[in-house]
């Protein structure tokens, strides 16, 4: 059978009639109720290599919206998330930016996580004048190299998680450091910065390893760790962590080095997977304790309930579905540092960013709370970064038990940049 | 690490790396050799055995039942594709793969909207660590790289020897003359499929308790299969075997003691070289 003219020019008409509607029809809406929802143009990694964590992104996100909806929204406006897929793929990050600013006209842009996607997408923020706020944890934001619209107000940058940390490793595990890292923006940033520090400190760099971001096996690398390495340093994303975890395991045997990972390497992974029994022992970065413990405070068992996430950080209809604990917190504050700074600077609508974004670099902290689960914050409106608690947790019968909370101040560093001034 | 163990390691991942590759890359190069179409959505037939294992292997708690399911389901999925997609187009080259591309993304995406974005394991049935002094090694690979082997035998043993096996064979030689001998291609075809989409499911089955079950996972195994078919000889059997060595043990040898950037691009720079200068592969007939 051969499709006739009529019939392709029929299925094109259709398909433009019914990708018009909903966009009059929201229009049609939004013009009743002056002024409307606030939309919020959500870039999100359904698919790709980040996958996993655009779906905790995501149930974090709906939860957080459901909350201050039922608290009255922001400043009287209820939220309306417009999420679109990037694929985790950089190219399609910037058209998908380009797509919520343009054809949704979101008011604002939030919660892209890897840093490629972030790096590509940043520009385009920039061209169309509209707030890009990520959740990425890359350094590209502090560094001062995006533009004026970028801002990462609800999780650190890697380069104060390493800063905070390097001198508790060095103390603690060892002074001869050999680092696995991805081999892109995120792992990079790892590289530079924790070498900047340990070297600085009286460690030194016994090998550098990096790993292309696709891999799937990793025995081959693990002979590149020289034999009279103190640390094994290991961070790890994407769908390969499990296998990196458990090949290292089988390399090593009980003979191994000491090893801190960052709990990157183990997001959306349960700890008690096979072949992971070798990890007893060693100890993990964490943004945020996964595993729930006496001491939880009621606002993060709160937070633990609304977003579904049990005691263990695993779904509480799925105990195999873990979250990505780490990170997913991050759309939570972002979401209200949103609301905080709408409210405060009387954002009214899409274009007229002045205020918000000003108000937004004119804050200096965020208490802990319902609103900041992690913990308090220092936000510096210079860098357009958050600056936060950072904690080292112990495997101990296949659970993460904090042994260590950094001060804020541990994890500050001399900056680098000032987006203040550049004009609106 | 010194040299000599280093090496050692070196080739015990070739091994291992080569024989699963053998056998994923076995259904490819039979489907091609037989119904003369490219499949694209072998991946996938690759992904979906690890898939279907991970769920069987959730629901009963074992590993062997998920390895007989694993086949069955994928080779079922292959002939219904077969016979809604492949043959109403009459097998024409270019029209599959284009469908077969539609495939490829039909499938991806149902497994992402069911099973979602995650890499999950799964237990492999038993579980010991091969201590060589320098360093350790997953016994349970050992055991694959075998298994693979076995399997890759059985399969030549019922090429050569059974009448299913003879009708393959004749209607990968000639089809119009196999027809006039009374071999029913048509019903060939749908099974070289479906035989095509279990091999590689094996393979994926195999796999999962090594590195997880993903729905991305298909591409690599898609890549690689083509790489070694091409090198080959489009549908020799042998060829696939050889140059699944050739690619594997040059794959571990030169990605531990080299670089695995290195090898990828070694690999590809031989499918170049031999595409340019012996278009029909290392055991490939002569084009016709």
């Amino acid at each position: 059978m051969s499709i006739s003219r009529r019939t392709f020019l029929g299925a094109g008409t259709v398909l433009t009639l019914g990708a018009q509607f909903p966009g009059s029809w929201t229009r049609h809406a939004a013009a009743q109720g002056s002024p409307g929802p606030i939309r919020l143009g959500f870039q999100v990694h359904r698919t790709g290599i980040g996958a996993v964590y655009g779906r905790w992104y995501e149930r974090t996100t709906n939860a957080a919206v459901k909350l201050i909806n039922g608290k009255g929204g922001i400043g009287g406006r209820p939220i309306e998330i417009v999420a679109e897929d990037d694929g985790t793929d950089p190219k399609r990050g910037a058209e998908v930016v380009e797509k919520l600013a343009t054809q949704h006209k979101v008011d604002l842009i939030f919660g892209t996580l890897f840093s490629h996607v972030v790096i590509a997408s940043a520009p385009r923020a920039g061209q169309l004048k509209i707030p890009y706020l990520v959740v990425s944890e890359g350094y590209h934001v502090a560094s001062g190299k995006l533009n004026r619209y970028v801002f990462q107000p609800g999780i650190t940058d890697v380069r104060a998680q390493v800063t905070a940390v390097a001198p508790w490793i060095l103390k603690n595990l060892g002074k001869k450091v050999t680092m696995i890292f991805p081999d892109y923006a995120f792992g990079h940033d790892h590289r530079d910065f924790f070498s900047r520090v340990a070297t600085s400190q009286g460690g030194t760099i016994s090998a550098l390893i990096p790993i292309p971001p696709t891999e799937t096996s990793f025995t081959k690398y693990f002979p590149r760790v020289p034999a009279d390495t103190e640390v094994l340093y290991h961070v790890m994303v994407g769908p390969g962590v499990l296998t990196f975890v458990k090949e290292m395991g089988e390399h090593y045997g009980s003979k191994r080095p000491k090893i801190f990972g960052f709990v990157d390497s183990l997001e959306g992974v349960d700890l008690a997977s096979p072949g992971l029994a070798f990890l007893e022992g060693t100890y993990f970065w964490e943004a945020f304790p996964r595993y729930a413990a006496a001491n939880t405070p009621a606002h993060v068992k709160t937070f633990r309930e609304r977003v579904g996430v049990n005691d263990n950080g695993a779904s509480v209809n799925d105990p195999k579905d873990v979250s990505t604990f780490s990170h997913m917190f991050g759309c939570w504050e972002t979401l209200h540092v949103i609301k905080a700074v709408v409210e405060k600077s009387g954002y009214r609508k899409a274009g007229e960013y002045r205020g918000f974004i000003e108000t937004l670099e004119g804050f200096q902290s965020f208490p802990e709370g319902l609103e900041h689960p992690q913990g308090a914050k220092k936000f510096n409106g210079k860098l357009h970064q958050v600056y936060g608690h950072q904690f080292i947790s112990k495997v101990e019968k296949r659970r993460l038990d904090v042994v260590h909370r950094t001060a804020i101040e541990d994890s500050m560093y001399p900056p680098e940049g000032d987006y203040t001034k550049q004009p609106l | 690490m010194a040299f000599g163990p280093h090496l050692l390691l070196a080739l015990m991942e070739g091994v291992v790396s080569a024989s699963l590759l053998a056998l994923t890359a076995l259904g490819l190069s039979l489907v091609f050799g037989v119904m003369r179409i490219v499949n694209v959505a072998h991946g996938a037939f690759f992904m979906l055995g690890a898939i279907v294992t991970w769920y069987v292997a959730d629901l009963s708690g074992s590993f062997w039942l998920a390895l007989v399911a694993a086949p069955i389901a994928v080779g079922l999925v292959a002939i219904l594709a077969d016979r809604l997609v492949l043959r109403p187009i009459g097998y024409e080259p270019e029209s599959t793969i284009v469908a077969t591309i539609g495939l490829l993304y039909i499938l991806e995406q149902v497994v992402l909207m069911t099973y979602g974005p995650y890499a999950r394991p799964v237990a492999a049935p038993f579980y010991f660590r091969i201590d060589l002094g320098w360093f350790g090694y997953s016994g349970y690979k050992v055991i694959v790289a075998a298994a693979a082997a076995l399997l890759l035998a059985v399969t030549w043993l019922a090429l050569s020897r059974t009448t299913l096996g003879l009708y393959l064979r004749a209607t990968q030689q000639d089809r119009e003359i196999a027809q006039a001998f009374a071999v029913p291609v048509g019903r060939v075809y749908t099974i070289a499929f479906g035989v095509g989409g279990g091999l590689t499911a094996i393979a994926g089955a195999l796999i999962v308790p090594v590195q997880q079950a993903h729905y991305l996972m298909g591409l690599d195994a898609l890549l690689l299969s083509f790489i070694v078919v091409i090198l080959g000889g489009l549908g020799s059997l042998r060829g696939t075997v050889v140059a699944a060595l050739i690619v594997g043990l040059s794959d571990g040898v030169v990605s531990v003691l080299f670089s695995p950037t290195l090898a990828k691009i070694i690999a590809t720079l031989a499918v170049a070289f031999v595409l340019g200068v012996r278009g029909r592969g290392l055991f490939g007939e002569e084009a016709a």
